[in-house]
């Protein structure tokens, strides 16, 4: 391989690698949106999972045990937003931002013991003969079952929301929780799945961080993707196949502070660092200035509670 | 069965009652946790509540801890009767440190009255800059000021991170991220000799007076009330929302920025790549256990300062990571919240219909 298609190959790894994680917080969160909800606590959820899935990993030795106990701890955090903002009809954005607060400070005291260990990552893929060739191997056929779940996953979302009726009783619930519940949908049962799901994605993302990313667990390492995802969510403008395309963007503009030191751009590490925040602030105000846009594809109930007995 | 049933008013004594019933509900959550971690809950106990009051010196550590608290929580509180969510406070701190500390380098070598409070005015600049940006982003282009607030705070680290590690560092430093030791002349002058309280807890003090007129006494107040309440009504009656949504923030970018200059000027003493233990998101609780009331958050702000003060004493007496205050304050939050809702609703055993007056559902 010539060093340009390697160098290039390198880069587009690092991209890959560095967008999986907001496509898992992000494609949960869009779900959650589609159904009226506004969970603000998807960094909680993710270092909940990263530490929970990277610690039993570790202890049991198995990735999948590891994947399946993060998905779970990012469940169980999304459930205490759940009974709280649905149950006790708690404001959603206080809710939210406890389950950040809490997040952080459960994650740092759980993952005490776990600083400083090793794990050798999740296994990735390898098929004989396709994994071997030249710049398309390792691009199409190295990855770990994670990196090929994000798609999956965003085409299963994409296709649920558009094309079945549950989807479309998700969609429903969520522009207009009144009426849904007066054809007799049952509005809070669908709303507690969806933020249950938004949390297992968040908890899935948090486990690619600690697992596949990283692949250790650092205190706080979600440094900010759970509110990047967020944003991205407005970003695409509630639509899951333009929130796979500015993931991407955004991976590639976080692992450019990896490579600008190689290609010989001398810029303080700190300036690099601070591009993704800059970046989701500007697109943000790009999108969001147009007012019409977002009201059209925005949730039209996002964030109201809701009161069944209306 | 327990079921929810809502009051024909909403309970004033619940309003009262729910952080009380919050704390006393977290600190049993908090055995519990004490017990699971294999500590011994009595000892935990007397190092997180009891020790860090026994002394002299403990309790001025109260008021070092709760002044930024209190002067951010009650900025905070006037922003969020409006809807305004501004949760970068951190970030205004930072700026406000940053800008300040920048002054007291400046004037290194000239010791003189006037230092200080250039100092203050710069760090207060700096915070209201930085919230300017959020305020400006939401009332000209519609961008949710929750996401951009919070993205400014990790910039405002990181921009704090690279001017202490570069322009600002202390050239006789041997390359430490630190900067010089600020000057008598820079540093807050003390309350009581022999401990760290400064003049930032008076200061804090009066904010929370200020903050009491400003909400029950003016019509700026009544209308972040209405606009909160009922944007409608508020359109109707002529507030407009961007210039609260301006006010808000603003001043919410000023206390911050005093208060993180405070920091630098106060127990700090010089700029470090991290000034502040999270009190700009702290502060976000002690608003709503406060009732998003400047007097509230006054003991709010010293419940809080409580928690820091009790995590590090359980950090040294019994090697408990600091993490744990962390897991408190979210525990404290989630607890309050679950206890609002008996502020609306009462809790009724039985099944639908029987359960007497009020069964209204």
């Amino acid at each position: 391989m010539s060093p340009e298609s390697n160098m290039f190959v390198m880069i587009a790894l690092t991209i890959i690698s560095a967008a999986t994680p907001l496509v898992y917080a992000a494609i949960g969160e869009l779900v959650v949106e589609k159904s009226g909800v506004l969970n603000l606590g998807v960094e909680g959820m993710m270092l909940a999972g990263a530490v929970s899935g990277f610690a039993v990993a570790h202890v049991s030795g198995s990735a999948m045990l590891g994947v399946l106990a993060g998905v779970f701890a990012g469940m169980l955090l999304a459930l205490i937003f759940a009974f709280l903002t649905l149950g006790l009809r708690a404001s959603q954005v206080a809710t939210g931002l406890a389950l950040t607060i809490f997040g952080i400070g459960l994650s740092a005291l759980m993952g005490q013991a776990l600083i400083g260990i090793a794990y050798e990552g999740i296994p990735s893929l390898n098929i004989p003969y396709l994994s071997d060739i030249p710049v398309l191997g390792p691009l199409l056929f190295q990855h770990d079952l994670l990196v090929y779940g994000s798609f999956a996953l965003v085409i299963a979302v994409s296709y649920f929301l558009k094309y079945t009726r549950a989807g479309l009783i998700v969609r429903a619930i969520g522009d207009s929780p009144e009426a849904a519940h007066a054809l007799g949908y049952p509005v809070l049962r669908v709303r507690y799945l969806a933020t249950l799901f938004g949390g297992a994605c968040a908890g899935l993302s948090g486990c690619y961080l600690s697992m596949a990313y990283a692949p250790m667990w650092v205190e706080s390492m979600s440094a900010g993707r759970g509110w990047i995802a967020l944003a991205l969510v407005v970003f695409a403008t509630w639509q899951p196949g333009r929130l796979l395309f500015g993931a991407y963007l955004f991976g590639g503009i976080t692992i450019l502070q990896l490579h600008a030191q190689a290609i010989g751009i001398n810029v303080p590490s700190q300036l690099m660092s601070m591009l993704p925040y800059v970046a989701t602030i500007i697109v943000l105000v790009l999108i969001s200035r147009d007012r019409g846009r977002i009201r059209k594809n925005a949730p039209a109930s996002i964030g109201q509670a809701f009161h069944p007995t209306k | 069965m327990i079921r929810l049933e809502a009051r024909a008013e909403p309970s004033k004594l619940m309003g009262f009652a729910a952080p009380v019933i919050a704390l006393l509900v977290t600190l049993f959550a908090g055995l519990i946790l004490f017990a699971l971690l294999g500590v011994p809950v009595g000892k935990a106990f007397y190092a997180f509540f009891i020790e860090p009051l026994s002394s002299t010196y403990g309790l001025s550590e109260l008021g070092v801890k709760a002044a930024p608290l209190i002067m951010i929580a009650v900025a905070l509180s006037i922003g969020y009767r409006a809807n305004v969510w501004n949760i970068g406070a951190e970030g205004q701190l930072i700026l406000g440190g940053i800008c300040g500390g920048a002054v007291a380098l400046y004037f290194y070598e000239v010791e003189k009255w006037y230092v200080l409070p250039l100092m203050t005015l710069a760090g207060i600049l700096g915070g209201m800059f930085w919230a300017a940006i959020p305020a400006l982003l939401r009332t000209r282009f519609n961008a949710n000021e929750i996401l951009t607030s919070l993205m400014l705070t990790y910039i405002a680290a990181l921009l704090l991170s690279l001017l202490v590690h570069g322009p600002l560092r202390d050239p006789d430093g041997f390359n430490f991220p630190e900067s010089r030791l600020f000057h008598a002349a820079a540093t807050l002058p003390i309350i009581f000799e022999g401990t760290r309280l400064h003049i930032g807890a008076l200061v804090a003090l009066l904010l929370v007076v200020v903050g009491w007129v400003l909400l029950s006494r003016t019509l700026l107040g009544f209308a972040l009330k209405v606009n909160g309440q009922a944007p409608r009504a508020g359109a109707y009656a002529g507030f407009t929302q961007n210039r609260l949504i301006w006010f808000s923030l603003l001043f919410c970018g000023a206390a911050a920025g005093c208060a993180g200059l405070f920091e630098v000027a106060g127990p700090i003493g010089q700029l470090l790549p991290n000034i502040s233990p999270g009190y700009g998101f702290t502060a976000i609780i002690v608003a709503f256990l406060g009732r998003l009331h400047p007097v509230g958050v006054v003991f709010a702000g010293l419940v809080m300062a409580l928690s820091y003060l009790g995590g590090e004493s359980a950090q040294i007496s019994l090697n408990l990571p600091v993490a744990v205050t962390g897991v408190f304050q979210g525990m404290l939050l989630f607890f309050l919240l679950a206890a609002d809702v008996l502020i609306n609703y009462r809790v009724v055993w039985g099944r639908r219909g029987t359960a007497g007056r009020g069964a209204s559902l």
